[in-house]
């Protein structure tokens, strides 16, 4: 689905910070991609979902649309959004006097069109809402509030999860999503994110710490430093990375 | 030709008109009030009217508190009249109009002619000096509600006139109240009789064609007891690389019962990147709930203009009588606006809203300024004020200066403020949903101007969320 090789890559005009990266995702796959600070997992993640900020220097992404392989990264971003291509945020932005019902409407309309699909109604949509919420167990509270204003670092990350289980990506990048949550945040999330993990689909976690792992298993796990992925395995991986921290990798590397 | 040739993109209005026009010299002196007043035939009260206000005229000094910047206007290097020459010997109908003017106003969306005619929206069509044509009289006619040029109505209500012009704005209530007051040209006049709901919209739209050319009309609405109209008006010019002023007089008088609601979506030309260019747009409009439980409603999209300099506001009399004041101002390039309302409460038991929307991009300057002056017998008064700003990039300027004047310990005012920005992460955010850019800022826009959106009559709202998307458009892509 997602073949990543050699991809550099650099805030515009900075030093560069991925630094050749080759990641291969299949569909039906959940990925962990771990790191401390610095090492660039944020920076793919933007990469992938086309921030601006973000200038490539070198390498190719492709991704899979209708099983034929496309040149990410001569999308705009939400033309890969609309390819199926979805970023749950490490900081969810706020978007004030814009209700979340009709900001997932107007996204998910947007993908239908460009997927060649109709439009959904007003009606039906609520009913998809329902169900969504229903599955990932949030309640409808979210619905009528503003874009993420005033949310607490625990209901914007929910929130994330909602949008995904709306939007129904086919490559789900899921950037710290377990940073500033609760015990009880952090299960409903994973939950949530299990969930909605499909043969069809895949994911992947970017992360620093553990935490997320101990609800998902992942079927793969990498470890990034300096730009570069050095270590590969399964989710035993991310235990021996836990005990015995990122310097482990660095020796072993 | 005086028109720039690279015109910008986004103001497809910029065309010229080509016609003969037939302009009074330069300057501004008692003879050319005259003149004015002879080639409309005005009975002479409204010459005295003229004249008393010209004399006060030549007396003051232009104000200069707003904050905005311009070089001091010369008042004699404008002509104060200007009319396309085949209107001289006013066409009895429509069948008798230039060719060239309808079409004029066919490319600007407002079909004048019968089969064409905008259905449920009657249009008073105001070229330079002069009205084209009205269109849906004779229904409106049968309902007794007149609608019609001011010119017109000088010949044919000369007593509606006389008891209601001047009444709201005097003229010698500030320096362009004064001027227009000494030379307007054409407007629109709405009388809406005793117990009346107008069945359809009002609606004129005013074109500024010639160059070097005052646009200075004037309107008057009186809606009787238990009446109601909602008008509306549009504006646009053709892009120069002058200045040209426009200021307007806008009354409103409501009886006991009555409802008057004014709607503008202002789209003169703004100058282009340079700040070349563009309306002064200097207008005084204001409204008197003069009756019990009377209510004027002022909604506002103000995209164009050089320079927008204005406060609707609302003198709320008669008891229990409502005061609204709906705004979105967008300004960029180097458009400067200073607009806000008034909100006098005079009558018992009176309330008033005010929700302004700033939107400032480029190196614009947005300001919003409104006054709620609560007198002492004013027992029960209630304002509710809400003024958001938001910017869009870092060389814009936003600012807010509420004055409150409050002469009675019983009243309840409430303000809030908030002030937001376009930043690129929120673009990215909603591109990164499947958002393009042009959706994510109608998106962002709708969310900010929704309240002052719905009070638009709903054709005027599908239009006035266009324009301001398409001004974004250059701001952010």
């Amino acid at each position: 689905m997602l073949k990543i090789r050699d991809l550099k890559a650099r805030v515009v005009d900075g030093p560069e910070i991925l630094k050749g990266i080759d990641l291969d995702v299949k569909a039906g796959e959940i990925h962990a991609l771990m790191g401390p600070n610095g090492s660039g997992k944020s920076t793919l993640s933007r990469v992938l979902a086309g921030h601006p900020d973000y200038e490539v220097t070198g390498g190719t992404v492709e991704f899979e649309v209708d099983r034929e392989p496309q040149n990410l990264l001569a999308m705009e971003a939400h033309e890969r959004a609309c390819a199926g291509v979805f970023l749950a945020f490490q900081y969810p932005v706020e978007v004030a006097g814009v209700s979340n019902t009709v900001f997932l409407r107007a996204a998910f309309n947007a993908i239908c069109k460009a997927q060649g699909a109709a439009p959904i109604d007003a009606f039906d949509f609520r009913e998809l809402l329902a169900e969504k919420l229903e599955l990932i167990g949030m309640d409808a509270s979210y619905l009528e509030r503003p874009v993420n204003l005033d949310f607490s670092g625990g209901e914007k990350k929910r929130n994330e999860i909602l949008q995904m289980a709306v939007l129904a990506p086919r490559l789900a990048i899921l950037d710290e999503t377990d940073s500033g949550l609760d015990v009880d945040s952090l299960r409903i999330v994973s939950e949530g994110v299990k969930k909605l993990s499909t043969p069809d689909n895949a994911t992947l976690m970017i992360t620093h710490y553990q935490r997320m792992l101990q609800h998902i298993t992942p079927d793969i796990v990498h470890v990034l430093m300096d730009g570069r992925i050095v270590k590969t395995g399964d989710h035993t991986l991310a235990e021996a990375v836990e005990t015995r921290g990122y310097d482990w990798v660095r020796e072993a590397a | 030709m005086d028109a720039i040739a690279d015109r910008p993109k986004t103001y497809k209005y910029g065309f010229v008109t080509d016609v003969e026009t037939e302009k009074f010299p330069k300057g501004l002196s008692e003879e050319v009030v005259r003149a004015i007043s002879a080639r409309k035939n005005e009975p002479d009260f409204l010459l005295e009217f003229r004249l008393n206000a010209f004399r006060w005229w030549k007396e003051q000094e232009p104000p200069r508190w707003a904050h905005v910047e311009f070089p001091p206007i010369d008042f004699q290097d404008i002509h104060y009249y200007a009319a396309p020459k085949s209107m001289e010997d006013a066409p009895q109908s429509l069948d008798d109009v230039d060719p060239e003017l309808l079409r004029t106003f066919d490319r600007l969306g407002i079909p004048l002619h019968e089969r064409e005619q905008l259905a449920d929206v009657a249009v008073d069509a105001v070229f330079d000096s002069v009205s084209v044509g009205t269109t849906h009289q004779d229904i409106l006619a049968e309902m007794g509600v007149i609608f019609c040029s001011f010119s017109e109505a000088a010949q044919k209500h000369p007593e509606l006139i006389k008891k209601y012009l001047g009444t709201v704005v005097p003229p010698r209530d500030n320096f362009y109240a004064a001027l227009n007051s000494a030379v307007f040209s054409d407007g629109s006049f709405v009388f809406v009789p005793k117990g009346v709901q107008c069945p359809i919209d009002l609606s004129t739209y005013f074109r500024i064609n010639a160059s070097k050319t005052g646009q200075f009309e004037r309107t008057l609405i009186v809606c009787e007891e238990g009446a109601s109209v909602s008008y509306v008006e549009g504006c646009t010019a053709p892009v120069r690389d002058e200045n040209q002023l426009h200021a307007a007089i806008v009354e409103l008088v409501a009886l006991d019962d009555a409802s008057i609601k004014y709607s503008t979506v202002q789209n003169w030309y703004g100058g282009d990147e340079q700040g070349r260019g563009g309306i002064y747009n200097f207008v005084v409009k204001r409204g008197r709930c003069e009756g019990a439980r009377s209510k004027i409603s002022w909604t506002q999209v103000e995209a164009g203009s050089a320079i927008t300099w204005k406060y609707p506001s609302v003198i709320l009399k008669g008891d229990d009588s409502v005061g609204e004041f709906y705004s979105v101002a967008l300004t960029n390039n180097r458009m400067q606006a200073d607009t806000g309302t008034k909100m006098v409460h005079i009558g018992k038991n009176t309330s008033s809203t005010i929700i302004s929307k700033g939107i400032s991009c480029d190196q614009s300057k947005n300001s919003y300024r409104g006054l709620v002056k609560v007198t002492p017998g004013a027992s029960g008064a209630r304002n509710y004020s809400q003024c958001d700003s938001m910017l869009v990039g870092d060389g814009c300027e936003a600012n807010t200066f509420p004055y409150l004047e409050i002469h009675n310990q019983g009243a309840v005012i409430e303000h809030e403020a908030t002030t937001s920005r376009i930043s690129d992460e929120q673009l990215f955010y909603l591109q990164s949903r499947g958002l393009d850019s042009e959706a994510a800022i109608s998106l962002l826009v709708n969310g900010f101007c929704k309240e002052v959106f719905r009070t638009l009559p709903l054709e005027f709202s599908v239009e006035a969320v266009k324009l301001l998307e398409m001004k974004l458009e250059d701001s952010v892509g």
